[in-house]
């Protein structure tokens, strides 16, 4: 699972000014009329160093999620009510860990390491979907997360999975096609405390309050606040708007909460019939942007979680290592 | 960070009390293997993707558990993503060729109408 929209990096001008200078115009006339053709771009071909860039960070930021993402829930496997509640969390969870190897993968196809990659996540140079700073405080937390987060993660990875980039595309078949599990287990498991007693709907309800505005952000800022992507766009590495998945996942969404009696925490949530999009109150921005840069109430507690595991793990993985071998980036 | 987090582990661990800067040094996620997977006895193996690992016998293990999660699996295979040669891609252009093939082609071979015609003139 993983959230969009802040993903990109704002390059500034000066930079931007000497690549341009540095791509080709023949190479990068030719590198966009394949890309418009359909064709996929694979690792050893040649690409303008924005596209490069741009592309390590949302598959690094990517695969950070799936691995942080993995923790909220991971707390309540210990937890789960029931024998089958149990066996599935433990494979989703592993599925998260799985999916962050493959876009590991992916993105080491495009030249930085995976320990540099780690790197950058554990110093909080690089960041991580925002939803996975919030506490999952019960186990209705739980089916929101599997249900809302994973639908919306599946809005956003589907529409990846047709962008330009050969590896990440192959990466998120495979991710989409185990994330359909996830989704289905969250919706089981929120129907079943949807249509249980008083005390689990209340249970669902009170989770459902505090994951909305997060969910609302995960797609990222509206439209009017992001400047730079329509290059993003045409390169197929951004597929759609922010503002266009979001409506996309209300679309889909919002009826299936609704038809199960439970209420969203916003009195302006509704479609417009006339232009089909769905209206909401705007979510905080300068919350969420807090959140981002490290002010949200579980950032420091994910990343300490994951520094304990590298160090703790360190000397298996020191062991094993032969300096000596041969070493090479993924082929595809 | 006090330990009153939600997350058992980090009240067990007592990780509020960690705090050092970790830094994972190049080479200490080892290698990295391409996986080929088959799905039945006979099938081809199939390239699925790639692992990291310090050496082949755990490239399999690793390859198991990222690969054959679901799907049928009967055999898996890797190799040293350095090990693998191929043409360059600049060099695409060397397969073009002649698309005329029915010289090599089963329907390029019209066996029948020389029979039929052969029995016709008897």
């Amino acid at each position: 699972m993983y959230g969009g929209g802040y993903i990109f990096d704002e390059p500034n001008k000066k930079q931007l000014r000497e690549e341009e200078q540095h791509d080709e115009p023949e190479k990068l006339a030719a590198f966009e009329e394949r890309i418009a053709k359909g064709e996929k771009i694979e690792p050893g071909d040649w690409m303008p160093a924005e596209y490069r860039r741009q592309l390590i960070r949302l598959i690094e930021q990517h695969a950070h999620s799936e691995i942080i993402g993995a923790l909220p829930e991971g707390t309540w496997i210990t937890r789960a009510p029931g024998f089958k509640r149990k066996l599935a969390l433990i494979a989703k969870v592993q599925d998260e860990i799985g999916h962050g190897q493959l876009l590991y993968n992916a993105a080491e196809t495009l030249g930085k390491s995976r320990e540099a990659m780690i790197n950058d996540l554990l110093s909080g140079k690089s960041k991580y979907s925002n939803v996975f700073n919030y506490p999952a405080e019960t186990w209705a937390d739980v089916a929101v997360i599997g249900f809302l987060i994973d639908a919306a993660a599946i809005v956003n990875q589907v529409a990846n999975a047709k962008g330009s980039y050969g590896p990440y595309c192959r990466a998120l078949e495979r991710i989409c096609y185990e994330e359909s599990f996830h989704l289905k287990q969250g919706h089981d498991a929120f129907i079943e405390l949807a249509t249980g007693t008083p005390a689990q709907k209340a249970m669902l309800q009170d989770a459902l309050n505090r994951w909305w505005q997060p969910i609302m952000h995960f797609f990222g800022p509206p439209d009017k606040a992001s400047s730079h992507s329509e290059k993003l766009m045409q390169w197929k590495v951004k597929m759609a708007s922010n503002d266009d998945m979001r409506n996309q996942f209300l679309e889909s969404y919002v009826p299936k909460i609704r038809e199960l009696g439970m209420t969203l925490p916003d009195p302006a949530l509704k479609k417009n019939e006339e232009t089909g999009k769905w209206e909401y109150t705007d979510p905080d921005w300068e919350e969420f942007f807090r959140v981002i840069n490290g002010g949200g109430p579980c950032n420091a507690e994910r990343l300490q979680v994951r520094k304990w595991a590298e160090e703790q793990g360190r000397w298996v993985r020191k062991a094993l290592m032969r300096p000596t071998e041969k070493r090479a980036l993924p082929v595809a | 960070m006090s330990n009153d987090s939600l997350d058992p582990r980090v009240n067990r661990l007592k990780l509020g009390e960690a705090g050092e800067v970790v830094k994972v040094e190049e080479g200490e996620n080892w290698n990295v293997y391409e996986v080929f997977h088959q799905e039945k006895r006979g099938a081809h193996h199939e390239h699925v993707g790639c692992v990291h690992a310090p050496d082949p016998q755990l490239a399999l293990v690793f390859a198991k558990e990222q690969f054959a999660r679901r799907k049928k699996c009967v055999n898996l295979w890797v190799v040293r993503s350095a090990d693998i040669l191929a043409f360059d891609v600049e060099d695409e252009d060397m397969f073009a060729n002649n698309m005329e093939k029915t010289y090599r082609d089963a329907s390029g071979f019209k066996v029948m109408e020389k029979i039929n015609k052969f029995k016709q003139s008897k």
